[in-house]
């Protein structure tokens, strides 16, 4: 909130500006209101025109060493120096100091009768004497309006307003005049007529139950000034007015990552969790366990020695590490060491304003590194779609500007599309887990996907998402014909694939078998051909052994016929002994 | 029993009312400076002192510019101011004192004396 977007108002200044020191606003009017001239402050009853004139002169007289004067026509001085002290400002303190003098000036109508012509003077040379005791700079007075009931001559009133307005001019001091909003001007007296330099209008709505205050510049003479209607709160240090369209996006980014707490879901992003600064959205239908990934989350960055700042809207501290004993998660001693605070606070106890600078107090406080939002979407009740979103966005700059990682769980109502009602908030996430209730077999289980992570490689495989007494884990999702499977139908599924493979084996064992048997039976049968073989070939040769005697025989008989017929025919008959031996193989 | 009571306390109030304005008025008079409105007030004032007070009274002429923090003690918004401060209750009468009715309505004059000047 330091580093606000409004530094374009002020160019050069022409107009001697006077700091208030109220956050915010001296962003929006450039600098301050109006130096040495009154300024309007106008608004309906309770919307704090009191506070920022209180404000205005405390900080005044505390910051810029400017001493104050504040004329009260309501409030005494007791009366007053207790209001501010509940919003921590030491207006005793100034008063002792002689920094401040409060001046009330009581009219009692019913005191007062009116004989004759009259004039203010006595009120001019209180004042005169107020401003000059402590050398004010700076003068309040709250609220004018009172004399309008107290005084019945309201010719005269006016004609003495306006003189003091001219002399509140000539005395040089910055002046914060409140004025009751009136039906159908700004005021109900018509004081703005007379006060023309800056007029600031607060107002204080109520939409669907819930009260925002909102401020606007509605006029600043000689200056530039942020002309929208800006929401503001009044907290413990007093009132901020928050620019909607403040910071730039110019935030520094790491490369450092940090693990979600679930050793599966890290694998899916890339094997290291997220980026550090990074703004993750968990979605999901009631029951899915966003509070449970949150607390996951929680434990595994306090366990790294981080700070974790746990904002439930929901449910109590207790009621959380409770539950999360059901799974094994204790959370009790990271809150004793210091490293996890919770912040609970139901959604419809103020408006989102004040939901945002509670948020920014304790976070500026605590300096975490990792806050959790539980739900966000709760908040939605606190505003509506739009403003939610302009909150989250100033959360999201808040927080990465801080790099801080932050972690919104948003609810997803059944019977919804999955992905509606994050529409708003899920362009703002660099990540985004969904969960989702898978339902079939009589059965819901819990399955989550990651939908986006920016700048990293992320596993677009859908996981069955386990929750037991020994934690969280994921499981690969069976992805079967008629779709994911999940639960008792994926476990069903692992045992028929069980049961396959088992059938399977058992069927390669037995053609195996089969096969070594036929390899038997085949070496069995070459072994009774080849000694069927030999036989013959045993046989073979001796009938090739008997021929080959029986040729020789033969032979020598030719021969020996031959030599007693004295015939020269050898070698013919050679020849054909041996063809015929041939023919015989 | 009950109308004596009655009777007793009748008698408490009368004698509270006779003996009310026996009591000293104390008066004083807030003006700005010298100016004829001023003047005319704190002439005025005097007047009826005089004539209506019968020489009961005090009256304080104060110059707020002179001592500007009487004029914060007496809470004094308007000048001239004329403050009843005894007897009670306090009274205030802005301005120069022309329009008597409300004075003398205003300093429970009426009852007592008859209204001239």
């Amino acid at each position: 909130m330091k580093h606000n977007g409004h530094k374009t108002i002020s160019p050069k200044a022409h107009l001697p500006k006077c700091p208030t020191g109220i956050q915010g606003l001296d962003e929006i009017t450039g600098g301050g209101l109006p130096r040495g001239r009154p300024t309007l402050v106008c608004g309906g009853a309770g919307c704090g025109k009191t506070l920022f004139a209180a404000e205005f002169l405390v900080r005044g007289a505390a910051q810029f060493g400017e001493p104050g004067v504040f004329m009260s026509f309501e409030e005494t001085e007791a009366e007053l120096k207790a209001n501010v002290a509940s919003l921590g400002f030491d207006l005793a303190g100034l008063v002792r100091r002689k920094k401040v003098v409060l001046e009330y000036v009581r009219v009692e109508r019913s005191e007062i009768h009116e004989t004759g012509e009259y004039d203010l003077e006595g009120l001019f040379v209180r004042l005169n004497l107020a401003i000059d005791s402590v050398g004010a700079r700076r003068v309040v007075l709250d609220t004018l309006e009172a004399l309008f009931a107290g005084l019945p001559n309201e010719a005269i009133l006016r004609a003495e307003l306006r003189r003091l307005f001219r002399w509140l001019k000539d005395k040089g001091v910055t002046a914060v005049i409140t004025a009751e909003r009136g039906r159908e001007q700004l005021t109900r007296h018509g004081l703005e007529e007379y006060v023309s330099d800056c007029v600031i209008l607060l107002d204080h709505r109520i939409h669907d139950q819930i009260a925002t205050r909102h401020l606007r510049v509605v006029k600043y003479r000689g200056a530039l000034h942020g002309t929208n209607e800006f929401p503001f709160l009044i907290g413990d240090n007093g009132i901020s007015v928050m620019p909607i369209t403040s910071l730039g996006l110019n935030h520094k980014v790491s490369s450092d990552r940090v693990s979600t707490g679930i050793p599966r879901l890290d694998a899916m992003l890339n094997g290291r969790g997220f980026f550090r600064g990074s703004s993750i959205l968990l979605t999901g239908t009631p029951g899915t366990g966003k509070t449970i990934i949150s607390a996951c989350f929680a434990q595994a960055a306090a366990r790294r020695g981080e700070r974790v700042l746990f904002f439930s809207f929901e449910e109590s501290p207790n009621q959380i590490m409770r539950n999360l004993h059901s799974i094994g998660l204790r959370l009790e001693p990271l809150v004793e060491q210091g490293l996890l605070r919770f912040h609970s606070a139901r959604p419809t106890l103020y408006g989102l304003e004040m939901h945002l600078a509670t948020m920014f107090k304790e976070i500026a406080a605590f300096k975490p590194q990792v806050v959790i939002m539980d739900p966000i979407t709760s908040l939605m009740v606190a505003g509506t779609d739009h403003e939610t979103k302009g909150m989250v966005t100033r959360l999201i700059d808040y927080l990465k500007g801080g790099q801080i990682t932050s972690l919104f769980t948003s609810l997803t109502h059944g019977g919804h599309a999955l992905q509606q009602s994050e529409i708003a908030m899920s362009s703002l996430m660099d990540s985004w887990l969904l969960l989702q209730d898978f339902e079939g077999n009589g059965e819901r289980n819990r399955v989550l996907y990651v939908i986006k992570a920016r700048g990293m490689a992320h596993s677009n495989q859908v996981r069955e998402f386990l929750i037991s007494n020994r934690g969280v884990d994921l499981v690969d999702a069976y992805i079967g014909p008629s779709g994911v499977l999940t639960g008792a139908s994926r476990v069903a599924q692992a045992a028929r694939e069980k049961s396959a493979a088992l059938t399977s084996q058992q069927e390669a064992a037995r053609r195996k078998r089969e096969l070594v048997r036929k390899r038997a039976t085949l070496e069995q049968q070459i072994a009774s051909l080849r000694s069927e073989y030999e036989t013959e070939e045993v046989e073979l040769r001796r009938l090739d052994e008997q021929a080959g005697t029986q040729t020789r025989l033969l032979t020598a008989e030719r021969t020996e016929l031959a030599r007693l017929r004295q015939a020269d025919a050898t070698v013919t008959t050679r020849t054909n002994s041996k063809s015929r031996l041939k023919g015989k193989r | 029993m009950k109308a004596k009571k009655n009777g007793s306390s009748t008698k408490a109030f009368e004698k509270a009312l006779a003996t009310r304005s026996s009591g000293k008025y104390i008066l004083r008079l807030y003006v700005a400076g010298a100016t004829d409105r001023s003047c005319q007030a704190i002439l005025r004032a005097r007047q009826l002192c005089e004539t209506e007070l019968n020489g009961n009274y005090k009256l304080e002429v104060i110059d707020v510019y002179q001592q500007p923090i009487l004029a914060r003690d007496g809470q004094i918004v308007a000048t001239p101011t004329l403050v009843k401060e005894l007897p009670r209750p306090v009274r205030r009468f802005i301005g120069d004192l022309a329009n008597t009715t409300r004075l003398f309505v205003g300093l429970d004059l009426h009852t007592k004396t008859k209204i001239k000047l």
